[in-house]
């Protein structure tokens, strides 16, 4: 074994495949995670993972149809190559995952079923009923916990990433918590690699798991690793609003046939079933004849919102529209059992009878932190026209042609060690992710940029001054700084009465209004600055924060009230990027600026903070666009003028409809 | 019970409900009652269990109007599929983010009372420690022993229904409901004491998920050894509590059968080998 030693922090999919990669071998992992692996957030993931297959490649498909897929659905905001080396991969990440175990649905033959999923004419999602991301973590975990039984991966759960250690540039190991305990205590390694998902928590209730908090991520911002396309926030089209977060009802159940529709008639009293078919309005089916109810997210979100908030058309007068599954067979009701369970436990009402009541909700993070990559050895002299569906492709599958295998700068950000894996990057998903498509770049990251991480340990800076090298004083220093906060923040127990507004609880809440009212479906300068200016009166807030719990042992709203700061600093970065980025696309929808604009916006926003200040900047920096040449993004629209009519002003209907 | 937003709640119907908490500072510390008030209304419209621990973590006033800390408690996904937030809700086992106050506690008045899984060491309030759990699951190699991460082509095929059966043993979230509701599976704070212990309803029935698969089954020998031994099958008394309590359904019974009648055929056939 080796006397290097890597930390893994985060154990969803990404996390977990990782640490599987990298002691496979024969690296040490130490992996943490604030829960039990096993509870990780990638354990809601519902509808499937997307990978070319013998089926759909029999029909026309195939891996570079998916790659060309991915770069159109996020609107070419996507580096190119790496998305390229993804979908080239996926299929052999399917077999892997099958070998492991994990109950893909079979057909009558006992192959592998598939199904049809957001921003695709193929069928080419495969699925574990409708708790796909439950069953991929799981296998990867029962991998993890066989290594974590040889020894060869420690497991620290109920630890709390606080901040990287980094000396002379490159990253040497993290400073965590103890959650129970409430020790900080610092930890040494050659790599880091970050692996905590997305930032859902900012936006206050959204599809997310508790945990997502983005904290680990902001902490990394604040330390000096950049952060990319901030302003790249998917929200998804289907949600059942709730009191905590809103639950997700997944893309499989219209990919499985489920249809949206509102009654014609405004404000319409009857219930669903008495109304006749002539008098629904199937409006994605009717606008989008070619894709129908499986338009990519950011397109239906905005249609389902446009309906509702300017149309007026909600069901029964509210921001609601149904999605239809109860002309479905049993069959099929079978398939998504899992999330007819959830709409039936949370709404009371039985989706097979009755159609559920759905409004979109804050769902991903296409940005992240920025991460780098070695391009691949396909590079024709000039990108070529948008794949035609079903042609032939240009080239064939074989890995390496999108990133080089191996290569030490594989999703690794600007700071050296330190990589970024899954959600928590920037990569792949541009201004919009294709449904079915983050489990795979989760897996893919572990599985292919781990391989990376070890080459790094062999012949980068480690290889010559191993962690065992780096001078205590380093992680001293880390230590003390993360020790004087959390006093810091202890130290406003009992000072002052019930203060509302130093409530860590309340002003998580409002920022979660704040941001979700501005930053989400659309957005538009004025509002946008508004909303920098609220998240500022938020911070001073912040500074005056009182906290209702001194307790030394396990003290969660603690931990708690110190996220939110981080919260809060991320908060900045996704206003201002909005601000800055003075188009349309994807899921960055300006009523000021409705149209892409290519020619000046063609290209990452990179955040970077200036410790010393405490303030974010956004630099637009250029992208690699040199494999398909940017089109329009129509999805084949009926009317595409009326995408640029929507002249409304951003509401605060999303925050009323979580609430 | 109402939909997302119809019928429309007036303003009338909103109503007061008191939950009784247990609390509890840290291991070896006392267990005090503290409670409070929660108003449900239009606005808490789904209200549950842990979105009132969210408003009570905001507002920490006990009914006597003392200032207190907010609770702790454990929780994820809030969609019952992670195992987190299990906790004794009125007396049951269950988790908490799925537990709707319209269902709970329907009128005016009403009380829930909550407490931590008896079963497993309190960290504190609500929260537990369940790496027994998860240790237990290492006892029975709750894993499908794969060569590598190298591309090697697929899994073996299978037939549909086989994959129904996997996919539902495969749906266990580690809650520990059915070890709470177990009679013989006892707190065990010892780790040392965890491998001659009841291992546990999950467990077994994990142990038949894995001996079902074709790779997975490479290691039924090892899992059975495991079962015949202290803390194996033969602790499970048969009081059917745990199918009866687990949230995903699990035919936790048929596991236990199973896995009883395989530990008997390998313990004689180990008898014959000797
Ligand atoms: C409801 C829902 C359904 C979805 N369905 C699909 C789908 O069908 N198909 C698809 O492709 N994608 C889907 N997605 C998206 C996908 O699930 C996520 O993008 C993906 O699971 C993220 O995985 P991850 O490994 O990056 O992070 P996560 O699974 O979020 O894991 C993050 C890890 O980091 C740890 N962590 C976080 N902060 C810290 C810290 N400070 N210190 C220590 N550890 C920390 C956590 O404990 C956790 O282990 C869905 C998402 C949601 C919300
Ligand atoms: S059947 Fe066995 S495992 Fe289940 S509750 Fe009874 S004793 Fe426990
Ligand atoms: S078998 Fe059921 S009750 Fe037991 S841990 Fe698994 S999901 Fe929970
Ligand atoms: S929080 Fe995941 S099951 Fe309740």
């Amino acid at each position: 074994m080796s006397s290097h030693r890597v930390i893994v922090v985060g154990g969803g999919l990404a996390g977990l495949a990782a640490s599987v990669r990298i002691a496979e071998s024969g690296v040490p992992v130490d992996l943490f995670s604030v829960v039990p692996v096993k509870r990780s957030h990638s354990v809601c993931a519902q509808g499937g993972i997307n990978a070319c297959n013998e089926v759909a490649r029999q029909q026309g498909y195939s891996e570079y149809e998916h790659f060309d897929e991915t770069i159109y659905g996020g609107d070419f905001l996507a580096d190119q190559h790496p998305a390229l080396e993804m979908a080239n991969w996926a299929p052999k990440i399917i077999d892997l995952l099958d070998r492991m175990g994990v109950p893909f649905n079979r057909t009558a033959e006992g192959f592998r079923d598939l199904r049809l999923f957001g921003g695709s004419l193929f069928k080419r999602t495969h699925f574990s009923g409708a708790t796909t991301g439950q069953q991929l973590l799981y296998a990867l975990d029962e991998q993890t916990r066989r290594y974590e039984s040889e020894g060869k991966v420690t497991k620290y759960e109920f630890w709390e990433f606080l901040w990287p250690v980094i000396e002379d540039g490159r990253c040497v190991g993290i400073v965590a918590q103890d959650m129970r305990t409430m020790q900080i205590r610092a930890y040494r390694a050659d790599a880091v690699v970050m692996a905590t998902g997305g930032c859902g928590l900012v936006f206050g209730r959204s599809t997310n798991s508790t945990i997502c908090t983005g904290a680990a991520a902001a902490r990394c911002y604040q330390a000096g690793v950049w952060y990319g396309n901030p302003e790249m926030i998917q929200v998804h089209p289907t949600a059942i609003p709730g009191a905590d977060k809103t639950r997700l009802m997944s893309e499989s159940a219209r990919g499985e046939g489920g249809r949206v529709w509102v009654p014609r008639k405004k404000g319409d009293t009857r219930k669903p079933r008495e109304i006749p078919e002539a008098e629904r309005y199937y409006f994605l089916e009717e606008r989008y004849p070619a894709y129908g109810n499986i338009v990519p997210r950011d397109i239906a979100t905005r249609e389902i919102f446009s309906v509702c908030v300017n149309d007026g058309l909600g069901v029964y007068g509210e921001n609601q529209v149904y999605l239809d599954l109860t002309h479905l067979p049993a069959t099929t009701h079978h398939k998504l059992e899992g999330i007819l369970e959830i709409y039936k436990k949370f709404a009371g009402e039985d989706p097979q009878h009755e159609p559920m009541r759905i409004f979109p909700s804050v769902h991903y993070s296409m940005g992240g932190l920025w991460t780098t990559f070695a391009k691949g050895s396909y590079n024709p002299p000039e990108p070529r026209e948008k794949h035609k569906s079903g042609a032939a492709p240009p080239i064939d599958s074989r890995i390496g042609q999108g990133m080089q295998p191996g290569a030490i700068e594989n999703a690794r950000t600007n700071i050296e060690g330190l990589y970024a894996f899954g959600e928590v990057n920037f990569a792949y998903h541009g201004a919009n992710r294709l449904g079915a498509n983050a489990l795979l770049s989760c897996i893919f990251d572990g599985l292919f940029c781990g391989v990376g991480v070890v080459n790094y340990l062999k012949s980068g800076t480690p290889s010559k001054s191993p962690h065992g090298t780096v001078s205590q004083s380093a992680y001293d220093r880390v230590v003390q700084q993360e020790e004087r906060k959390a006093r810091s923040i202890i130290d406003t127990v009992g000072k002052g009465g019930d203060d509302e507004a130093g409530n860590p609880y309340l002003i998580h809440r409002d920022l979660g209004n704040e941001l979700t009212a501005a930053c989400t479906v659309v957005k538009n300068g004025p509002r946008l600055e508004q909303c920098l200016a609220r998240v500022g009166e938020l911070k001073e807030r912040y500074s005056r924060m009182k906290l209702a719990d001194g307790a030394t042992w396990t003290n969660q709203s603690f931990g708690f009230a110190r996220a939110v700061g981080d919260m809060l600093v991320l908060a900045d970065a996704i206003a201002l990027a909005s601000i800055q980025r003075r188009e349309s696309r994807g899921a960055h929808y300006r009523t000021d600026y409705p149209n892409r604009d290519d020619a000046n916006f063609m290209k990452s926003s990179v955040a970077k903070f200036d410790a010393a200040k405490r303030t974010t900047t956004v630099e637009l920096v250029d992208l690699d666009a040199s494999l398909i040449k940017p089109t329009a993004r129509t999805y084949g629209k009926k009317d595409s003028a009326t995408e640029q009519e929507k002249k409304s002003t951003p509401t605060a209907a999303m925050a009323r409809a979580s609430a | 019970m109402t939909g997302p937003t119809q019928p429309k709640p007036s303003a009338a119907d909103s109503r007061s409900v008191r939950f009784r908490i247990a609390r509890c500072d840290g291991p070896g510390k006392p267990t005090r009652w503290e409670t409070f008030a929660v108003k449900i209304d239009r606005e808490s419209a789904g209200a549950n269990v842990i979105s009132c621990l969210q408003h009570i973590a905001a507002h920490p006033v006990t009914v006597e109007g003392k200032r207190t800390t907010p609770v702790v408690w454990d929780s994820v996904c809030l969609e019952e599929v992670c195992g987190a937030c299990t906790m004794v809700i009125n007396g049951k086992v269950r988790q908490s983010c799925s537990a709707l106050i319209d269902q709970i506690a329907p009128n005016d008045g009403d009380e829930v009372t909550l407490e931590p899984m008896s079963r497993f060491p309190v960290i504190r309030d609500l929260w537990v420690d369940r790496s027994r759990v998860f240790h237990n699951l290492k006892r029975v190699k709750a894993w499908v022993p794969i060569d590598g991460t190298y591309h090697l082509g697929s899994g073996p095929r299978e037939p549909a229904k086989a994959q129904d059966t996997r996919y539902t043993l495969s749906t266990c979230m580690s809650c520990g409901c059915c070890l709470e509701a177990c009679p013989q599976f006892t707190r065990q704070d010892d780790p040392a004491a965890w491998d001659t212990t009841f291992v546990g309803a999950h467990a077994l029935s994990q142990a038949r998920l894995f001996n079902m698969h074709e790779t997975g089954k490479q290691l039924a020998g090892e899992r059975l050894e495991a079962l015949t031994g202290p803390g194996g099958v033969a602790d499970c008394g048969n009081a059917q509590n745990c199918v009866k309590v687990c949230p995903k359904n699990i035919p936790l019974t048929e596991s236990i059968a199973a896995m009883g009648r395989a530990a008997t055929i390998h313990s004689v056939t180990r008898f014959f080998k000797k």
